[in-house]
Formats: structure tokens, C-alpha cells, sequence
């Protein structure tokens, strides 16, 4: 994506256009060019093209195929695409309904009506192969080329797969084969091979082009024709390669309109431009062909040399016309026969396949021999296989000798395996010299990012999978009354509904739907003391609104949730934004700069997104730009994003954010109150529902005291289950008892009573004395702090008084540290000795009251 | 037998003696598991409880052991988990991970402690599948995603519960945003893999330091260890603790040992000494530290333990370190002291520098000529230094390269009361000088 954009794409219409409509002021073209300024390179999509379109994610964009093309009244390029679903687009949960394997690179056939159509023409990469495959057919084993190829088998309206209807078949299949004859989009700019030098070409296509026209150079481009139309039936994609890479060669295909299919059309267009006695640019094309078909001649040079100059001699005086007539049936036939040989005859297939391999791989396996710039890894690999390939040659140049339909078979081989073109955009790109720039846009960040996980270094392993051991034995289930009890009442337990939060749970649903609804964004604060219910009542309303998007009564979302307690800064929050969203692991500042350009442009295939931010208050920056682009996103007209944010506290838009983050969160707020006495007894006695543990009174004293506290559910929850545990104990051997009064009292003193006035009575004597003197000097001096100095007069005259011999200084420290380490008193650092200023952590009067009572 | 018997008029054999020590040297250094626990049964009960349930029904809890140092909050907790791993369905079914707030790292960095660490470090001893070999690797925010997500994919009937233990809970409370406790507490508060956290800390204000979110999800279970015991139940202790094992080779010893400390807790010095003690501290480890001291001097010669060797180590054990110090100065430098104390007298323990006191050294010279010599002013800014060095005496501020060291401002860090007792058991110290040190005003 990034590439992509560094790389300036320039989209243009492809010819005039073919209607308008005034009334929409919109007018029709039937293809788009898309130039790049840096590689100066152009490749034209047409009608019935299939494309990828940018995605959410970047490594997988989306597959369709362009039904039309218009410019609309605002002068924006506009593009009707039908979409293809990829597997990983189905929900997790519909994937199990696909009761067989999925191949690699399938596709379904999208007949979700939900998604929007209509996208900018500017997302659109470039054009792929989509190949419709009967439901019990198996992949065409095609080992070049994956990447680029999709086949699909059925089709996916949201709800089941169904066959591809024998319609939606043939009409893919047409634009296969439309696409086959006519356009050759991206080929059409491939890298040039290193193998070439670009002078020679020039060179030779200056004197082609100085050349008088004549007789004799009619018969040689023909011969030369024919000569490369045989040896197009082997290196057709090389030659391909070759013919296109210059400057001048670009130029004449910008002549010759994107009508022309390289390669393999080859020697038939030269031909028609021989008869037209079109000047220039046929003489081009013999030459750039002829050297092709020196190179073959190279290669094989040394044993296969024999069988291919026989077999040029036996196919020259074939002619042109034969190969042409021959090529140009076989390409109107194409689909049906291929599919024929490849149910009929495997072997050949095979043959086939390997053939092609063969002939791709020629022009890497010449390249070291050629150019001592080729130092190349791909071809040092390829020129290990270069005995095997030449076995390979011979058994083709048998086939080819043997009969036209062995022939007909490889060319149909080379017209039709629909991974070949791409296959060779590919191999260009793996050469890629400096000057072969233009790389598919798409291609590089996931080439980066496959990159990273490199085998033996030492990171996080990244496909580790995050879990924790299995338990060996099961966990028991509860066993009496009161276990069952603790069980419900345990916090971790999601009840089936939330009682005394439905008006909240209503907005919130109301809020979220409708903005669902309408496909638009917003934003909503959620306020509310920690206890009360709102992370809660939340995850209710989104697990409402995916269960009505599964009925079909919402459109469906994705649904995200980050919590600020839980990032370790908060940038981390845009990591794992998108990470929810896509997939992709990136850094923070990257992160960022994805997701906002996700949000600001309309995705055309993109759910709307419920982003639910929890603990809010922790994603303040010194900037406030993390808080800033959330609020932001949701504002743009395309973003399709639902925020519901979740803090404390009431005023926290004013009192931490800036205006213009404020402002952006807009005034849609709710806050929680905390639970009345009332709401918790009912929160209780709908856990307990059916199970008899409590008394009513128990309950209502539980309840009452905690509103009266802080009105936290979970402390209610808490003090609960800690009853049941004293009942437990308590009860011993005798009959069932159920939790009362007393066991409740117990559990509320446990956890609320004061720490400070039982840690006094327990210290030991020497302690409660200094205590005293400390006291005593507070008094003497009217302030509350005072020198362990001061203080240990008062403990000796106090310890006179009682009777006991006095401590030394040493023990008094150490006393007073051990009251600072319990934080009964506050200290200083210990080195100050005596002069340590001590004060106390808690009122005099409590420590007055703990002591009077021993 | 006979021989044995022939011996023990003398003494014991001194391996004997060398068990003895180790035995009770192991028990008074370690808290393990092994020794009693005193007075907390009840905590004990509910602890074990606690735990029993997060592993028999996986039922997630938090709870926090808190009381005073040395009262036994480890070896509580110690003793709970060796119950635990006896128990057979307990054992294979729990995942311990122990962390402390002073060093959650192997490496060195003892202070210095963040969620980073501690991370690293849960994530290692749960040995998840990030862990290579011995080290965790990737960034903070990885691995704690990645560990969030681990505890997120268990449920509460399939997954192995897992025991966190967090030593000095109250500085994990420190670390920025309270993201480690946060996340530890929430996980045991929601449908997740079953995990229990127990804390344990001295501080009794914890509650307080916990951030709101982070205290509402904790379940407000506190612990408490009081060392709740009385001076009789004290006495047992000291009994239990020096007595020797029934398992001991030597029976008829560890009879006569067992005899002797049962004689020892009835004699009045050692009740007294006991009393002291226990007025002080209830903290079991200076029972322990007195009892080492004690014990030392057992030998194959003096083979039983007698009231004056307990005398002898409460009188180190409560000796003055600072006064101590003071034993062991010259003339000159307690003449200092003094003089420095006369001028805390007379400025209300306003601070002073060197300059003063050489005055106030210099006027009592004058007067008491004929038994000080007078000695040169370096010399007594050397032995001034030398109090310096002791720590007896503190600069207010550090010293700078500017300020002359005569008029650096100081403060001493003596009580009268510890100089006075010092000089009654210096010896050899001029009559002149003990005068001076009990007035000022002695000339007159």
C-alpha cells in the first residue's frame, strides 16, 4: 500500500466515452489506464477484467471483477465491480457451513447485497485471473503463477454456499476468454529483463525503422514471424518479456492500443500489420522477435540443437498463416477444450505444465550464460535445472513435431493457463533490475512482512500460540446449595440478562443501531463509577446486536474493543486497532497512519466498526492525539465507526481534553449511576434465582451497606461469597444451613473494618509506648510531626513512669521502623538517625482509641 | 552405652553438638515450611480453602496476606501450598508463578522493578509457547498481549488454574498505571482462565494505594497475621523452637536437651529476659536472632544451653550500635562530642559547625589546662573528620568545593543520654572531662 501510494498512479480513461447520461451527468468508458510516473509504465483494465481492488488489509485485497466504468458529475472515476468473497472474508463462525476442503486461492462468488458496488476507480491495483471451476472439479495443477489466479466454485450470499449457477459460469468463463484475446493490462509493462541489453534493442528497432520498406524485408519479417510464432509456442512469455521493455517498444504498443495480446499473438499481429503495410513499427517487431528466437536458438545451442532447427525448418515453410489460423482457433475454443484435455488426458496435462515451466524458466537459464550482470540467485537456481529442462525440450520438441494436435495443445497451453501471464510478471520482478521499478503495488508490503519472521532469530515466535495448559483433571462442579451459590455469585459469571440497567442498555442499543443502520459513525461517553455496570452492559448490547445481525435485522459489524489499562502506552491502542481489524502487526506510528487512511476513505467492501474504548482516561497523551484521531475518524464522512468510550469519571472531557478533542466527542453521554440498596438486592436475588442460600434479611443488609459505601456491584457480589464461605465453616456437621445475619456481619467486618486500630492493640508493648510518646509530643509541640529525638524523651519519661527499663536509641529505631514499614507512621530515610521526623498515618484519635481500650 | 555415659560427665560427643546446631540453626534461618505455625489456624483454614477451590473447581479469587515483618505471612503461605501439592488432586492441577516486588528478575536490577519485568518474568515461568529456551523475547506491548490473550482462551472448566504470588505486593502498586495488578485482578473477576492472586505485604495501608478500578476489582479479601499472642503463648514458642526433634539420633540428649530448655523457660533471668524481649518485638525472627546468639556458645565443653548464655545474648542483642562506637574514640573526640553536646544544650539543637565547637573545645582547654593537652587546630579538625567518617556527626548539606569545611553546618547524631552512658563505661577517661561532660558550667 505504501509502495503504492510513493509511486504515483495516474488514472485515465481508456478511449472515449461510450454513453452518457445526461440526466446523472455521468458518462460510461469501457476501460481505464493506470499509468505510473515513476516506472513510466501503463497498464489499461478493461470491462470484464478481473481486479484486485485495496482492501482493509493490505495483504489480501479484494478480488472482483469491473462490470463498469464511469465518471460521475463531480469528475470522480467511478468503478461497478462485482465483488468475489475470499474465504477469509466469511465470518468465523459460516466457514464450518463450506462442508469441504477449500483450495488454496478460492474465491466465492459474492451475491451479499449489503456491500456497496460502486468504488472509486483509484483503488483499483490491477488485473488478475479468476477461473470458474466445476463444483467436484479438481485445481488445475499449475505450478506457476498461484498468486495471481483465483478460482472459484461457488458463490456466497451471506447465509450458505450455492453452485455457480450455469449462467454466472458461462459468463465467467467469457470474460476469461474476452480477457484472453483482447486485453493485456499489466503484461503490457512488465520490467525488462536483464537479459536484454536495451541498447541492442533500440539499436536494432532504429534500423528496422530506417530500413526501407521492401520485399525483402516483408519475407524475412515473415520468415521471422514464423519463425517466432514456432518459437512463441515455447518461449512465448520470454518473448513477451523481451518485446515490450524498451521505451520504443512501449511506445509502439501505446500505437497499437491495448487490443494486442503480446507474445502469443505475436506473429499474427505482425502479420496484420504487414498486410496494412504499416511502417515502422512492423519492422519492430520481426527484429525484436528474430533476436527472441536467436536467444532460443542460444540455448539450446549445445545438445538440443539438432531438434530445434529441425524443427524450425519443418515449421518455417509451414508459414505464418497456419500458425495464425491455428493460434486463432484455438483461442476461440480455449476454455472448453483445455478443460477437456484436462479431465481427458492428465498426462498431457502434465506434459503441459511442465513445458511451460520450461519455457518460462528458459530466459533465467540463459541469463547466466548471456550477461555477466545476471548474477542473480533465481538464476543460479534455475541453471541447476538446466539438464532437466533440456530433457524437457527434446520431449517437446517431439510433441511438436509429432501431430497439430500436440501443438494445439501447447499453445492452447500457453494461451489458457490462465497463471502464465502473471507468472511472468512475477519472474520480471524477481530479476528486477534497477530499472524494473514498477512492482505490483500490493506486492511489496507483503513482501516485507513475510520477511520478517525470518527461521532462527531470535524473536517472539509469531506463530506461538497463546494458551495455557489444559487442567489434567476436571474441575468439580459445586456439590451443595452453597457452592452453587458462590458459583453464580462469583463476578466472572455473565447472568442472561442485566436487571436495573435496561433504560441504559436501551440507549445504548438505540444508539448503536441506528447509526448501524444508517452506515455513519458516532461516537458515545460512557460514564459511571468502576462497579456499576457499564463494560457490562456494553458487551449486552453488542452481543444483542450480533445476534440481530445474524438474523439479518442490523447490518453486520465488526465489533473491536481496547482497554487503556491494558496497552502498555497508549499508542499501542492504533496496533491493536488494527490488528483486530486486519491482522497486520505494525508499529504504532504506521498503525496509525493505516487506520486513518482506512477510516477516510470509503472501503467498498468494509462492515462498520464498533469500537468500544474502555478505561478511556488512560489513553491521555501530553498531545491528546491518540484520543484526538478516535473522536476524529468517526467525523469523516466514510468511516463507518461507532465509538463507545467508557471512563470514570462525568466531567472527564472537560476537565482532561483539549476542546477541539472534546468538541469532537460530541455531547452524546451517559453515566451510570451507582446501584441503589434496591438495585443490588435485585442483582443478588436474580443470580440466586432458584437456589436457596440467603435470607432476604442477609441480602438487605449486604445491599444497604454497599449502596451506602460506594454502590459497587462487585463488592456486593464480593462480601456474598465470602458469607456463604463463613456459613460454610461455620456450619461444620451439622444440617444445611442457610447464610444469615451473622455470617454476612462477619464477612462485611472482614473486609471493611479498619486495619490500623487491631494492628495497634497487637503491637507489642514498647510499640504502643512510642505510640503514646508520639502523642504526647504532638500535644507538647501543637504540630503534627516531630524527631524520633523529641519523641524518645517522651518514651523514657513514659517508660519511667511504668516502670520498665528504657529501650536504647538502637531499639527505638528499630521500633519506629517497624511502625513505618506497616505504615501505622510515616517516616523519613533512616539515615537522618534521630533526627527522622515521624507523623502518623492515621488519626490521633484513632490511636488514642486503640490504645485506651487495652 | 557405657561410654556414652563415661563422656557425657565431661561432654558431649561434638557431632552431637554439630546436629544440634544445625538443626536449630536451620530452623531459626529459614522460614520453612517444616516449623509450626503459631496462632494462625484460622488464617491457615482459610487460605488453604481458598486455594483448594481455585483448583478443585476452579474458582478464581484474589485475596491479600497482610500483617507486620516476621509474622510469618511466607511461611503461612508456604506451609498452605506443601498441604496443597500433598493433596492428590491438587497437584498436577496448578500453576504456580511467584513474583516479588523487590526483584520480579533474575537479572540485578533490585530496585529498579517495572510490569515489563514482571511480564518476562510470569511469562517464563508459565513456560508459554513464547519462551525460548530461557528468555522471553519481543516487546512490552507483545508479550503482554500475548499473556492476556493465553489467560483470555481458558475457561474456567478446561484450563489449569494458575496461583499467582506476589511478594511485597505494595511495590507492584508503584508500577505505572497499576497495568500488572489491573489485568491480574480483572482476569480473576471475569470468565477467563481461573486464576487466584495473593499478595503479601507489610503495609497495612494497601487498600488505599490501589487505584479505584484496580481496588474494585479485587475482592477485598484481606488476611490478616497479627502475631496475637500473649506472653504465655510466647514462652511456648520459645520452648517449641528450642527443642529438639523426637527424631533426634542421640535420644538420650536430645531428653536431656529437650529437660534442660523445658527448665530454662521456668527460670526467672531467662523470663526476664524474655519479658524484655517480648515487650520490644513480638516478631518472631529476633527470637530467632537472640536464640542464634545463644546458641553459639554452646560447645562440646558447655554442651546445654544455661540462663546466663541467653543473658550474655540479649545484652548484644540490645547494645546501642552508636554508643558502641563511642567506646572506642580517643580523648580528643569524645571531648567533641561533649562539646557539641553543650551546644545543642545551649542552642536548642540548632545545627553547628566546626568552627563552634573548636571554640568550645579551646574555652574548656583554657580552663582545664593541666589535663588536656592543647592540640594544634588540624589535628582537631582530623579527629572531627574521623566523627565524620563515624556517622556521628552529619553534615545538613553536602559538602561543596566552595564552603570551607570549619563553617560546613552539622548535626550530631547522639542523644545526652547516650553520650552520658558511653562515658560511664569508658575507660580511663580524665576526671576533668567526665565533669565537663555532666556541666558546662563546671568552673564555676
Amino acid at each position: 500500500m505504501n509502495t503504492r501510494q510513493q509511486s504515483k498512479l495516474n488514472y485515465s480513461w481508456y478511449g472515449k466515452p461510450v454513453s452518457l447520461d445526461r440526466k446523472l451527468r455521468t458518462s460510461q468508458y469501457k476501460g481505464i489506464l493506470i499509468t505510473s510516473e515513476t516506472t513510466k509504465t501503463e497498464t489499461c483494465i478493461q470491462l470484464g477484467d478481473f481486479i484486485l481492488v485495496e482492501g482493509v488489509n493490505a495483504d489480501q485485497p479484494y478480488v472482483a471483477q469491473l462490470v463498469g466504468l464511469y465518471e460521475d458529475g463531480a469528475q470522480h472515476k467511478r468503478a461497478v465491480v462485482q465483488w468475489f468473497c475470499r474465504f477469509e472474508e466469511i465470518p468465523q463462525n459460516k466457514r464450518k457451513l463450506l462442508k469441504r476442503k477449500i483450495l488454496p486461492q478460492e474465491v466465492f462468488f459474492d451475491q451479499i447485497l449489503a456491500y456497496d458496488t460502486d468504488i472509486a476507480a483509484e483503488t483499483i491495483i490491477k488485473s488478475i485471473m479468476v477461473l470458474p471451476l466445476h463444483l467436484g472439479e479438481e485445481l488445475p495443477v499449475i505450478t506457476l503463477n498461484k498468486e495471481q489466479t483465483f478460482y472459484v466454485k461457488q458463490s456466497w450470499d451471506g447465509k450458505c454456499f450455492k453452485v455457480l449457477s450455469p449462467e454466472t459460469f458461462s459468463k465467467l468463463k467469457e470474460a476469461n476468454k474476452k480477457r484472453g484475446v483482447i486485453t493485456n493490462s499489466s503484461k503490457a509493462f512488465i520490467p525488462s529483463d536483464p537479459i536484454t541489453p536495451v541498447k541492442k534493442e533500440t539499436e536494432s528497432v532504429v534500423q528496422s525503422a530506417t530500413k526501407p520498406k521492401n520485399m525483402d524485408m516483408e519475407i524475412e519479417s515473415k520468415h521471422s514471424t514464423s519463425k517466432s510464432s514456432l518459437a512463441k509456442e515455447r518461449h512465448s512469455q520470454r518473448v513477451a518479456n523481451n518485446d515490450i521493455k524498451t521505451p520504443t517498444a512501449r511506445k509502439k504498443l501505446e500505437l497499437n492500443s491495448p487490443t494486442r495480446s503480446k507474445g502469443r499473438l505475436l506473429g499474427c499481429e505482425v502479420l496484420v500489420f504487414l498486410d496494412d503495410d504499416s511502417d515502422a513499427i512492423a519492422p519492430l517487431e520481426p527484429s525484436a522477435t528474430k533476436r527472441k528466437v536467436k536467444f532460443t536458438s542460444d540455448i539450446l545451442g549445445s545438445p538440443p540443437k539438432i531438434p530445434c532447427s529441425n524443427e524450425k525448418s519443418r515449421s518455417a515453410p509451414e508459414t505464418a498463416e497456419h500458425c495464425q489460423r491455428f493460434s486463432d482457433t484455438m483461442r476461440l475454443s480455449s476454455y472448453t477444450k483445455v478443460k477437456d484435455f484436462s479431465e481427458k488426458d492428465k498426462n498431457l496435462h502434465v506434459t503441459d505444465d511442465i513445458l511451460s515451466l520450461a519455457g518460462h524458466q528458459k530466459p533465467s537459464t540463459e541469463s547466466p550464460v548471456l550477461t555477466p550482470r545476471s548474477r542473480r540467485t533465481c538464476a543460479q537456481k534455475t541453471s541447476a535445472l538446466i539438464a532437466e529442462q533440456i530433457s524437457m525440450l527434446d520431449q517437446e520438441d517431439l510433441s511438436d513435431s509429432d501431430s497439430s494436435y500436440s501443438s494445439s495443445s501447447e499453445e492452447e497451453e500457453e494461451d489458457d493457463m490462465p497463471c502464465t501471464p502473471e507468472k511472468k510478471t512475477k519472474s520480471s520482478r524477481t530479476f528486477s533490475t534497477p530499472k524494473s521499478s514498477r512492482k505490483p503495488a500490493v506486492a511489496t508490503p507483503a513482501k516485507t512482512l513475510k520477511k520478517t519472521p525470518l527461521p532462527g532469530t531470535p524473536r517472539t515466535p509469531r506463530n506461538a500460540t497463546p494458551e495455557i495448559p489444559r487442567r489434567v483433571q476436571a474441575a468439580q462442579e459445586p456439590a451443595s446449595v452453597l457452592e452453587e451459590a458462590r458459583l453464580r455469585l462469583h463476578v466472572s459469571t455473565i447472568p442472561e440478562s442485566l436487571p436495573c440497567r435496561e433504560e441504559e442498555f436501551q440507549d445504548i442499543y438505540n444508539f448503536v443501531e441506528s447509526k448501524l443502520i444508517d452506515g455513519t459513525g458516532g461516537c458515545m461517553y460512557i460514564s459511571g463509577v468502576p462497579g456499576t455496570g457499564k463494560t457490562a452492559t456494553v458487551h449486552e448490547v453488542i452481543r444483542g446486536l450480533q445476534q440481530a445481525a445474524e438474523n439479518d435485522e442490523v447490518p453486520p459489524f465488526e465489533f473491536v474493543e481496547i482497554n487503556g489499562m491494558k496497552l502498555t502506552d497508549p499508542h499501542q491502542a492504533y496496533v491493536q486497532i488494527l490488528e483486530f481489524l486486519t491482522g497486520q502487526k505494525v508499529t504504532a506510528t504506521h498503525a496509525a497512519v493505516l487506520l486513518a487512511k482506512l477510516f477516510s476513505t470509503p472501503g467498498p467492501k468494509r462492515k462498520t466498526t464498533v469500537l468500544v474504548v474502555d478505561e478511556l482516561d488512560l489513553l491521555w497523551t501530553r498531545k491528546q492525539n491518540v484520543m484526538y484521531n478516535l473522536f476524529d475518524w468517526p467525523t469523516q464522512k466514510h468511516s463507518k465507526l461507532i465509538i463507545l468510550a467508557i471512563a470514570n469519571t462525568m466531567d472527564l472531557p472537560e476537565r482532561i481534553m483539549m476542546n477541539r478533542v472534546a468538541s469532537r466527542l460530541g455531547l452524546t453521554r451517559m453515566s451510570f449511576q451507582p446501584y441503589t440498596y434496591k438495585q443490588l438486592q435485585q442483582i443478588i436475588s436474580s443470580r440466586l434465582k432458584g437456589v436457596k442460600a440467603f435470607e432476604e434479611d442477609a441480602v438487605q443488609l449486604v445491599s444497604r451497606k454497599v449502596a451506602a459505601l460506594s454502590g459497587d456491584a462487585r463488592r456486593c457480589l464480593d462480601i456474598c461469597r465470602r458469607a456463604t464461605e463463613i456459613c460454610e465453616s461455620a456450619r461444620q456437621k451439622r444440617t444445611p444451613e442457610m447464610v444469615r445475619m451473622a455470617h454476612v456481619t462477619e464477612a462485611i467486618d472482614e473486609m471493611f473494618s479498619s486495619p490500623y486500630v487491631n494492628a495497634i492493640r497487637n503491637a507489642s508493648l514498647h510499640e504502643q509506648i512510642f505510640l503514646k510518646a508520639i502523642l504526647a509530643e504532638f500535644r507538647r509541640a501543637g504540630v503534627e510531626e516531630a524527631t524520633v529525638q523529641q519523641v524518645y524523651q517522651h518514651h523514657v519519661a513514659l517508660c519511667r513512669v511504668e516502670g520498665l527499663q528504657s529501650p536504647t536509641v538502637s531499639e527505638i529505631m528499630a521500633i519506629c521502623s517497624r511502625l513505618g514499614a506497616c505504615r501505622l507512621l510515616l517516616v523519613e530515610a533512616s539515615n537522618k538517625y534521630l533526627h527522622m521526623r515521624v507523623r502518623l498515618n492515621l488519626s490521633q484519635d484513632d490511636v488514642m482509641y486503640a490504645l485506651r481500650e487495652e | 552405652m557405657s561410654k556414652r555415659k563415661a563422656k557425657e560427665s565431661n561432654g558431649e560427643s561434638p557431632e552431637c553438638i554439630s546436629q544440634v546446631q544445625k538443626i536449630l540453626r536451620e530452623r531459626f534461618c529459614h522460614n520453612c515450611a517444616a516449623g509450626k505455625l503459631f496462632g494462625m489456624e484460622q488464617q491457615y483454614r482459610h487460605l488453604l480453602e481458598l486455594l483448594k477451590r481455585t483448583t478443585v473447581h476452579g474458582e478464581s479469587n484474589s485475596a491479600l496476606i497482610i500483617g507486620p515483618r516476621g509474622s510469618g505471612k511466607t511461611a503461612l503461605l508456604n506451609h498452605v501450598l506443601k498441604d496443597l501439592r500433598e493433596m492428590k488432586q491438587v497437584r498436577e492441577n496448578l500453576l504456580e508463578v511467584h513474583l516479588n516486588g523487590k526483584s520480579s528478575s533474575t537479572d540485578l536490577r533490585l530496585l529498579q522493578t517495572n510490569d515489563k519485568v514482571a511480564l518476562k518474568e510470569i511469562t517464563r515461568q508459565l513456560q508459554l509457547e513464547n519462551v525460548v529456551g530461557d528468555k522471553v523475547f519481543g516487546s512490552f506491548a507483545e508479550n503482554l498481549a500475548f499473556l492476556l490473550e493465553a489467560l483470555r482462551r481458558g475457561s474456567r472448566t478446561s484450563s489449569c488454574p494458575v496461583l499467582f504470588v506476589l511478594d511485597e505486593f505494595d511495590l507492584f502498586v508503584h508500577h505505572k498505571n497499576q497495568t500488572l495488578l489491573y489485568n491480574l485482578f480483572d482476569i480473576s473477576q471475569s470468565a477467563q482462565t481461573p486464576v487466584t492472586v495473593i499478595g503479601l505485604t507489610c503495609r497495612q495501608d494497601i487498600l488505599e494505594l490501589l487505584e479505584k478500578r484496580v481496588k474494585s476489582r479485587f475482592s477485598h479479601r484481606q488476611i490478616y497475621l497479627m502475631n496475637s499472642f500473649d506472653f504465655k503463648q510466647y514462652i511456648k514458642i520459645f520452648k517449641e523452637q528450642l527443642s529438639l526433634p523426637t527424631e533426634f539420633p542421640d535420644e538420650s540428649f536430645a531428653q536431656k536437651w529437650n529437660n534442660n530448655v523445658q527448665h530454662l523457660s521456668e527460670d526467672k533471668t531467662v523470663q526476664d529476659v524474655l519479658q524484655r524481649l517480648f515487650q520490644h518485638t513480638k516478631d518472631l525472627r529476633s527470637l530467632h536472632l537472640l536464640l542464634m546468639l545463644a546458641l553459639s556458645a554452646v560447645t562440646v565443653q558447655h554442651p546445654l544451653l544455661s540462663a546466663a548464655d541467653l543473658q550474655e545474648a540479649s545484652r548484644q542483642h540490645t547494645t546501642d550500635s552508636k554508643a558502641n562506637i563511642v567506646h572506642g574514640l580517643s580523648v580528643l573526640e569524645i571531648c567533641l562530642i561533649i562539646a557539641m553536646k553543650h551546644l545543642n544544650d545551649v542552642y536548642d539543637g540548632e545545627p553547628f559547625n566546626f568552627q563552634m565547637v573548636y571554640n568550645e573545645f579551646q574555652k574548656f582547654i583554657q580552663r582545664k589546662a593541666h589535663s588536656m593537652y592543647n592540640f594544634e587546630k588540624p589535628v582537631v579538625m582530623k579527629a572531627f573528620e574521623h566523627l565524620l567518617q563515624l556517622e556521628l556527626v552529619q553534615p545538613l548539606e553536602r559538602p561543596s568545593a566552595r564552603a570551607q569545611r570549619e563553617y560546613l553546618l552539622m548535626k550530631l547524631l547522639l542523644d545526652s543520654s547516650q553520650i552520658m552512658e558511653a562515658l560511664q563505661v569508658y575507660p580511663n577517661c580524665p576526671t576533668d572531662v567526665k565533669q565537663w561532660a555532666a556541666s558546662s558550667l563546671s568552673w564555676l
